[in-house]
């Protein structure tokens, strides 16, 4: 059962194979309400497949995957459905309804999941349009949005249903570093205002670490560390330690062993 | 020696579970039909996509066909005397089998690749994923309202297939070749019972099923294939959906007239 204090979900000694390649090797990580976790790692190391663990899309071989105690893994039907309310993703490619236009693909969750009336579906629609800087792409269908636009689309429909807990998979794929701190700033306004947790799946390091309160490592199917930024840093473990220096450079650490050095540490 | 019946096996194996999950699929998307909230309109599209839009082919189809049948069986009959009887000869043969069977593989040359390659795109893309995501089920969403557009179309469409083919064979018959108008109206009535009819709908409704089925699934599980992922598993899916379903089509048009006739 859930051990950690806080956390809206935890998961416990997951394991994975697809074939013969056991992908996830006991992985262990608490996600803390409210807060963002950004779980970074090289590619294919299983990071896109934690995510569709937590979502019940894939069941894991062995271990629980907790959320708010329940687990994921044993729920069928309507309590997964319920389950699934609370969560809100934003896939790699946003995931977006191709046949349908901006506003039909944000009003979606809301024709199909609540009764709420149209007049009612159209305001929360256009209210959502405005917070995203959406106002105007309304009739326009995702094949005529840029990479950017398409991920905002994407958040304002995974928004609808009023998520307790945010997923986000390789948000800033494929797009350029402006757009990118666009995405960024979007995340953490949104955040701001709606109050939800967060789970970032990324590559964009060091930027994500301004955004990240944990960061977690993901190498060779388990959760190496799993800190605060400035803690990750200081980690002294050799794979955590190698892992900050490939992506973040020498002198990035150098500085931060010069301030412990000139702190006394 | 091992190596190859380890191959057998595992073929064997990946063909029981192919089928068992689309045994699954299928249960899930009529399951789908009543589930709430209920909606007209996605029916009323796919009716409008796999019905209307097929019209003009159905209609060339089905006037060709029928002026073929003049032409053949005018010839041949005359060579017994027996020209009389050409109403008969094209009225049954395209209410019985020619027409169920035709425009069935016509909607699945047009609309079944579309409903795989279709299905398959929004796979590959996590679209399904994205539905499954916000607690909308996928079968009721996407696939169901397809199976009742479908049972609706095709019906409608062998109908229509019907009688321009049997207008077509008058046409030919009668106005280019001289057969008696009289005898083709008379014959085709006494020779058309209502057990033809009913097996002609039986045979289209079938068909109807086995289409989107077949397609449907063959796109909803594209990921799941080994031999291709992306574009090029999508292309192949919907390649195998029109081969798979048209052999279908045949193998259960003789299966209903065996058991009907």
């Amino acid at each position: 059962m859930a051990t950690c204090e806080n956390c809206c979900i935890e998961l416990v000694e997951i394991r994975k194979s697809f074939g013969a390649q056991e992908v996830l090797k006991g992985v262990n990580l608490p996600i803390r309400r409210g807060l963002t976790t950004v779980i970074v790692g090289e590619s294919g190391q299983g990071k896109s497949v934690l995510l569709k663990h937590i979502l019940g899309l894939v069941t894991p071989d062995s271990g629980q995957v907790l959320v708010e105690g329940q687990d994921v893994a044993r729920l069928r039907g309507r309590a997964l459905k319920e389950l699934r309310t609370r969560f809100g993703v934003l896939f790699q490619g946003a995931a977006l309804f191709d046949s349908m236009t901006v506003f039909d693909n944000i009003a979606l969750p809301l024709r199909e999941r609540t009764r709420m009336p149209a007049a009612k579906i159209k305001d929360k629609v256009y209210a959502t349009l405005d917070l995203l800087d959406l106002r105007g792409s309304e009739d326009k269908f995702p094949a005529q949005l840029s990479g950017g636009m398409k991920k905002r689309v994407g958040l304002a429909r995974a928004l609808q249903l009023d998520p307790e807990i945010m997923l986000f998979d390789e948000p800033t794929t494929g797009l350029d570093p402006v757009r990118s701190r666009e995405v960024y700033e979007m995340f953490h306004q949104t955040q701001q205002k709606l109050g939800y947790t967060s789970i970032i799946v990324s590559h964009d390091i060091p930027k994500i670490f301004n955004l990240a309160d944990y960061i977690a490592l993901l190498h060779n199917g388990v959760i190496q560390a799993c800190a605060t930024p400035e803690d990750m840093q200081r980690c002294q473990k050799p794979v955590v330690k190698a892992f900050i220096r490939r992506v973040m450079g020498e002198m990035y650490t150098s500085e931060i062993e010069a301030q412990e050095f000139a702190r006394g540490i | 020696m091992i190596s190859w019946l380890e191959m057998i096996g595992a073929r064997a194996l990946k063909i029981v579970n192919d089928l068992g999950r689309a045994g699954m699929f299928f249960f899930w998307s009529v399951v789908g039909i009543f589930r709430p909230p209920y909606k007209l309109s996605p029916i009323i599209k796919q009716i409008y996509v796999i019905g209307a839009t097929s019209f003009t082919v159905i209609f060339f189809t089905g006037a060709f066909v029928g002026m073929v049948l003049g032409l053949q069986g005018y010839h041949t009959l005359k060579m017994y005397g027996a020209e009389g009887a050409l109403g008969s000869a094209v009225s049954l043969s395209l209410i019985r089998e020619l027409g169920p069977v035709l425009t069935a593989l016509m909607v699945t040359g047009r609309v079944g690749s579309a409903i795989c390659a279709e299905v398959g795109i929004m796979r590959i893309s996590e679209q399904i994923d994205a539905l499954e995501c916000m607690a909308i089920d996928p079968y009721r969403f996407l696939i169901s309202p397809k199976f009742v557009a479908s049972v609706f179309s095709l019906p409608l469409l062998t109908a229509i297939f019907n009688l321009v083919g049997i207008a077509g064979g008058y046409l030919v018959g009668v106005h280019l070749l001289g057969a008696n108008e009289g005898a083709y109206l008379a014959t085709m009535k006494s020779a058309v019972m209502m057990e033809d009819i009913w097996m002609c709908f039986a045979k289209s409704i079938c068909f109807a099923v086995l289409i989107v089925w077949i397609c449907a699934d063959r796109g909803y599980w594209v990921h799941l294939n080994a031999d291709g992922y992306g574009a090029e598993g999508v292309s192949r899916a919907t390649t195998h959906a029109v081969v798979i379903s048209s052999v279908a089509i045949l193998v259960f048009d003789y299966v209903i007239t065996s058991l009907m006739l």
